[in-house]
C-alpha cells in the first residue's frame, strides 16, 4: 500500500495562533480575562454592582458594620442550602424538599433539646442523622428506582413538612437554652482584647486573606510549571489586593460590630471544604461527568447511582445544618419554618452561573448568587421597599441571570 | 420522459466540510419500485431528505421535478401537499396516542366547528388499517404494537395524505422475517394500485425480488441505475457498483505479527432491552496482541449492540456467554469491573455517549480513569494537567490548550480526545466503533497511524465499522455481522469488499 499522506482538511486556529500568545506575552489581557469568562467573571461584577448599589441607595446603611452583621446572620442558613442545591444542580437534579426538610430537623432537634431537655449537642447530632436519612431516602428513589428527582423531592417537601407538624404537634416549640442559641447568634470576640473593635476578627481576616494569596499564588505557579496560561503578574496582584482589600473591609465593618459570628465561620469552613470537594475530588468530578453528559459517564465507568445517590445525602445533611441554624437563630422551632427556602437556594444557584441543564456551577458562584439576593432583600427592606415589590424584583433578577446564562451558551455555540 | 414521475437532476448538497452529495441525478418512473442502495455515508438518507423538503429548496443545487413540473419544497408539508411521502428510518409515531390520531395527526378530521370528528375518523382508520392488512382496533395506542404494525401505520397514515411517491428509508431493517414478508407483499400491493415507491435498503435480495430499478450511490455520487425487472442483474452486480472505489493513498502501512490471544469471546447472546428479539446471537470471536480485528456489518447487524454488551453489560438484557482476557474467564458485569479487566469501548457516537462537550479536553481524558491520578479521592490537578498536555502532543489534538471546551473541537480532534480517555485506562484491547464516522480524510489517516501505534505497543485493537475499504486497509483479519451472527471470518488480504458484502448481507437462512 502507498503512502501518500493526504492534507489534514480540518479547519483549526492557525498552529502556532497558540504559541503566539503564549511566547509574545504569556499572559492573558484584562479584557480577554473578562470576556473568556464572562460566564464566572459576570457574576461578580454583578455582585460588586449591586452591593455598591444599595451602598449609595441606602445613604451607605446597608455597609455599616451592623447591617454586615445582619445580613450575615439572616442569609447562612440559605447560603449552607445554596452549597447542597449547587451540587445537586451540578448533577442535573433538582431538590425542592430543603425547606421542609430545615423545618423537621429543626423540630427533632428542639423536641429533643426543649421538650426532654437534652443538651444542645444530642438536638445537633440527631438533626444531623435525621438530614442523612432524609438525603438517603431521596439518595435513594433518584438513583436505584429511578424516579425524577423533581418528583421524588416534590414528594419529599410534603411528606417532611407533615412529619414536622407531627413531630412538633403544631405548634412552636421555644425557646432554646442559650448554648444551642449561640450557633447562629454567637459571635466570637473579646479573645485578644478590644479596643472599639475586635482585633481578633481582623486576625481571622488576615489569615484569610494570607490564606487566599498564598494559595492564588501557588496554584499560579503550577500553572506556569505546567504551561498553562496564566494572568499577568500586575493584574495578579490587583485580583489578590482586590479580594484582600475587600476581606479586611468587611471583617473591619464586622469588627467595629458584634465581632465574627459563630456562624460565619461555620459557612467558612463549608465552602473552604465544598468548594475543594467539587474542586478536587473524584467524587466532584464525577458530579459534574454525570451532569455534563450522564450516558458518557456511565460509559466511562462513573457509578453513577452511587454518586447519585450520595449527592442527595449530602443535600440532606447540609439541610440538617441549616436547619440548625435556622432553629438556633429562630430560638425555636415553628411548624411553617423553612418555607420558600428551596426556592432561595435554587434561585441562588442559577444566579451563581448553574446550568439549567446541569454540568456548570460552582460552590463560589452559587455564594456570590445568594449574596446578590441577600443584599438586594436586605438593601430594599431598609428602602422601606414593599414586600410585593421586593418580590417582583427578586423574580426579576433570576428570571435575567438565567437568561444571561442561556444567551451566554447561545453565544459560544455560534463561535464554535 | 413523460412516463417519469420524478427526476432529481444534478443534486449537490454540501454540509459545513463534507460534500454529502454531488451531482446526483435520480429518475424515477411512474408507477415502480425503485430501490436505492450504497454504503453507509453514501448519500441514500441524505437525497431523500432533499426530495421530501425536510431540507429546503434552496439548501443545495440542481433541480427536481415532480409529475412532469419543476418544484421548490420548502417542507414536508409542501411535498406532502403533492403526494410525496417519507417513512423514515426511525418510525416517527407518537406511542402513546392511539392508531387514529397518530394516522391523522396534523391532518385531523374536522367536524362542526372546527372540533375533532371521532368517528369519522375512526371509520377512515379502519379503512386504511384494512387497506394495507392490519387488523388492529383503531384506537389502539401504538405503544402496544410491535415495530412491524408501527411501519404499517406509518404507510397507513401516508395513504391518508393521498401520497402518489412514497418514500421508505430501510424499512425492513429492524423488521423480522415475516413482517418483512408481509411489508415487501404490501409495497406490491400498493404497486397495483399505482403508488411508486423509492426504497432505500441494505437488503440486496429484498431488492431483487420486488425492485423494478435500482439506482447505486457511493460517496454522494450516482454510480448507476439498473434495470432489476429485466432479470439482468444479481447481487454480485450490485455490489460491485456500491464499492468499486480505490483503496489506495489512504491506509498508513503497517507490519503485522499477532502474538497471544488477548480477548476470546464465545457463544456471545443479547437481547433487545425492551424488544422480544435477539440483537447479537451466539457470537465468537477473538483478539491477539499486535493484531487489529475488523467486525464488519451493515446497520442494524448488531455490531454496537455486541461491543456494548461485552463492555460491561452497558447494552441489552439476557446476555450471556463467556468472556476471556489474556485466556482468564472474567466477569464484566458493568463498566468500571470491564475498565478493570483492561477492556475499553470508544462508542460510535462520541458527542451523545464519548464526550462531556462542555467540559475541556483535560477533564475528558482523565475522566475514565481518575483513580489514577487520585490519591484518597484527591484529585491531583497539575499531573492530570501534565497527563492531558502530553495526551494533546502525542495524539496530535489541536487545540491552543488542555483547557479548551471539547465541544468547540473539530470531529477529528473530538476522537482523538476520546482515544486519548480509553488509552489513559491503559487497556489491553481497545474495541473502536465506527472510529472514522463524521471525520475528514486528514483526520482518519491520522486515526489510522494512532490504531498502527497501539498494535505496535502490544495491545490488540477490534474495529467495527460499516466502511469496507477501512476495515480492508487497517485490520489482519475481518469478522463479517449479519442479523447477530457471525457470517464469515476472512484474513484481510483474502477479503475484498465483494466478499465481505456478500457475507455481510447473507440472510439468516443461508448462514445457518
Amino acid at each position: 500500500m502507498s503512502k501518500t499522506v493526504p492534507q489534514t482538511e480540518e479547519i483549526v486556529p492557525a498552529p502556532n495562533a497558540a504559541q503566539r500568545s503564549e511566547d509574545a506575552s504569556g499572559r492573558a489581557s484584562l479584557l480577554g480575562l473578562l470576556t473568556a469568562n464572562l460566564r464566572t467573571s459576570g457574576i461578580y461584577i454583578a455582585f460588586v454592582t449591586i452591593v455598591a448599589l444599595f451602598a449609595i441607595l441606602t445613604g451607605g446603611t446597608s455597609v455599616s458594620p451592623g447591617n454586615l452583621t445582619n445580613i450575615v446572620l439572616q442569609y447562612s442558613y440559605i447560603l449552607v442550602l445554596a452549597i447542597g442545591m449547587v451540587i445537586v444542580i451540578i448533577g442535573g437534579h433538582i431538590d425542592l424538599s430543603v425547606g421542609s426538610v430545615v423545618a423537621l430537623t429543626g423540630a427533632v432537634s428542639a423536641d429533643l433539646v426543649i421538650g426532654h431537655g437534652y443538651p444542645f449537642w444530642v438536638g445537633v447530632g440527631a438533626a444531623l442523622v435525621v438530614g442523612l436519612a432524609v438525603g438517603a431516602w431521596h439518595g435513594i428513589w433518584v438513583a436505584y428506582v429511578g424516579i425524577p428527582a423533581f418528583i421524588v423531592t416534590l414528594a419529599g417537601m410534603l411528606l417532611f413538612r407533615g412529619l414536622t407538624l407531627q413531630v412538633l404537634d403544631n405548634v412552636s416549640l421555644s425557646p432554646f437554652p442559650r448554648s444551642y442559641t449561640k450557633i447562629a447568634n454567637g459571635f466570637l470576640n473579646g479573645l485578644l482584647g478590644g479596643y472599639g473593635y475586635d482585633v481578633f476578627t481582623l486576625l481571622i481576616g488576615g489569615i484569610a486573606v494570607a490564606g487566599y494569596a498564598l494559595h492564588a499564588w501557588r496554584s499560579r505557579s503550577a500553572r506556569i510549571r505546567y504551561e498553562q496560561p496564566v494572568e499577568s503578574l500586575p493584574l495578579f496582584g490587583l485580583k489578590v489586593l482586590a479580594v484582600g482589600v475587600v476581606v479586611m473591609v468587611f471583617a473591619w465593618q464586622l469588627a467595629h460590630a458584634r465581632g465574627l459570628p459563630i456562624v460565619l465561620i461555620i459557612l467558612a469552613v463549608l465552602v473552604l471544604v465544598y468548594g475543594l470537594v467539587t474542586n478536587r475530588t473524584v467524587f466532584g468530578r464525577q458530579v459534574y461527568a454525570i451532569g455534563g453528559n450522564q450516558p458518557a459517564a456511565m460509559l466511562s465507568g462513573v457509578k453513577v447511582k452511587k454518586v447519585n445517590f450520595w449527592i442527595f445525602v449530602n443535600m440532606g445533611f447540609l439541610s440538617a445544618v441549616a436547619g440548625v441554624i435556622f432553629s438556633s437563630r429562630m430560638n425555636g422551632a415553628q411548624p411553617s419554618a423553612g418555607e420558600m427556602f428551596e426556592l432561595d437556594a435554587i434561585a441562588a444557584a442559577f444566579i451563581g452561573g448553574a446550568a439549567v441543564t446541569g454540568g456548570v456551577g460552582t460552590v463560589v458562584g452559587a455564594m456570590a448568587g445568594g449574596l446578590i439576593m441577600a443584599v438586594m432583600s436586605n438593601g430594599m427592606q431598609l428602602m422601606g421597599v414593599e414586600q410585593q415589590m421586593q418580590m417582583v424584583v427578586k423574580g426579576l433578577v433570576l428570571l435575567l441571570a438565567v437568561a444571561f446564562d442561556v444567551y451566554n451558551k447561545r453565544r459560544a455555540g455560534a463561535s464554535s | 420522459m413523460d412516463d417519469h414521475i420524478l427526476e432529481m437532476r444534478g443534486i449537490t448538497k454540501t454540509f459545513p466540510g463534507v460534500r454529502a452529495l454531488d451531482d446526483v441525478n435520480l429518475a424515477v418512473r411512474t408507477g415502480e419500485i425503485h430501490a436505492i442502495c450504497g454504503e453507509n455515508g453514501a448519500g441514500k438518507s441524505t437525497l431523500m431528505k432533499v426530495l421530501s423538503g425536510v431540507y429546503p429548496a434552496g439548501s443545495f443545487d440542481g433541480e427536481i421535478i415532480y409529475e412532469g413540473r419543476p418544484v421548490a419544497f420548502h417542507g414536508v408539508r409542501d411535498s406532502e401537499g403533492v403526494g410525496v411521502v417519507i417513512i423514515h428510518q426511525e418510525l416517527a409515531l407518537v406511542p402513546y396516542l392511539s392508531i387514529a390520531e397518530n394516522i391523522f395527526l396534523g391532518n385531523e378530521r374536522r367536524g362542526r366547528g372546527g372540533l375533532i370528528d371521532w368517528n369519522r375518523a375512526h371509520a377512515e382508520a379502519a379503512g386504511l388499517l384494512k387497506s394495507v392488512g392490519l387488523h388492529e382496533n383503531p384506537e389502539t395506542p401504538v405503544a402496544q404494537l410491535g415495530v412491524g404494525k408501527q411501519q404499517l401505520v406509518e404507510i397507513a397514515k401516508a395513504l391518508s395524505k393521498n401520497v402518489r411517491l412514497l418514500i421508505l428509508d430501510e424499512p425492513t431493517a429492524a423488521l423480522n422475517d415475516s413482517d418483512s414478508a408481509h411489508l415487501l407483499e404490501l409495497l406490491r400491493d400498493l404497486k397495483e394500485r399505482g403508488i411508486t415507491s423509492i426504497m432505500i435498503s441494505h437488503k440486496l435480495g429484498e431488492i431483487i425480488s420486488i425492485g423494478d430499478r435500482v439506482t447505486v450511490l457511493r460517496d454522494g455520487q450516482t454510480v448507476e441505475t439498473l434495470d432489476v425487472a429485466a432479470g439482468e442483474v444479481n447481487q454480485d452486480r450490485i455490489i460491485r457498483g456500491m464499492v468499486g472505489r480505490d483503496l489506495d493513498a489512504y491506509y498508513p502501512h503497517r507490519e503485522s505479527h499477532p502474538g497471544e490471544e488477548v480477548l476470546r469471546v464465545e457463544d456471545w447472546t443479547a437481547w433487545h432491552p425492551t424488544q422480544d428479539r435477539k440483537v447479537v446471537d451466539g457470537v465468537s470471536f477473538t483478539a491477539r496482541v499486535g493484531e487489529v480485528v475488523g467486525i464488519a456489518g451493515l446497520m442494524g447487524a448488531g455490531r454496537t449492540e455486541l461491543a456494548m454488551s461485552i463492555f460491561g453489560r452497558s447494552w441489552g438484557r439476557n446476555i450471556t456467554g463467556r468472556l476471556f482476557v489474556r485466556g482468564e474467564q472474567v466477569q464484566a458485569r458493568n463498566v468500571p469491573e470491564a475498565i478493570s479487566h483492561g477492556i475499553a469501548y470508544a462508542t460510535e457516537d462520541r458527542k451523545r455517549y464519548g464526550l462531556n462537550l462542555i467540559e475541556d479536553i483535560r477533564r475528558n481524558v482523565t475522566a475514565a480513569a481518575l483513580g489514577k491520578l487520585s490519591r484518597r479521592g484527591w484529585v491531583n490537578g497539575n499531573e492530570e494537567t501534565k497527563v492531558a498536555e502530553a495526551s494533546r502532543r502525542s495524539m496530535n489534538i489541536k487545540a491552543p490548550t488542555v483547557m479548551s471546551v471539547v465541544g468547540k473541537l473539530s470531529g477529528g480532534n473530538q476522537q482523538k480526545v476520546v482515544l486519548s480517555k480509553w488509552l489513559y485506562t491503559d487497556p489491553e484491547v481497545l474495541i473502536l466503533d465506527e472510529p472514522t464516522r463524521g471525520i475528514d480524510v486528514g483526520a482518519k489517516y491520522e486515526i489510522y497511524t494512532i490504531v498502527n501505534r497501539l498494535v505496535a505497543d502490544g495491545k490488540a485493537v477490534v474495529v467495527i465499522s460499516s466502511e469496507l475499504p477501512e476495515l480492508l486497509g487497517i485490520c489482519d483479519r475481518i469478522y463479517t455481522l449479519a442479523s447477530g451472527r457471525i457470517t464469515g471470518e476472512l484474513p484481510a488480504e483474502e477479503a475484498t469488499q465483494e466478499t465481505l458484502m456478500e457475507l455481510m448481507t447473507q440472510d439468516k437462512e443461508v448462514s445457518a
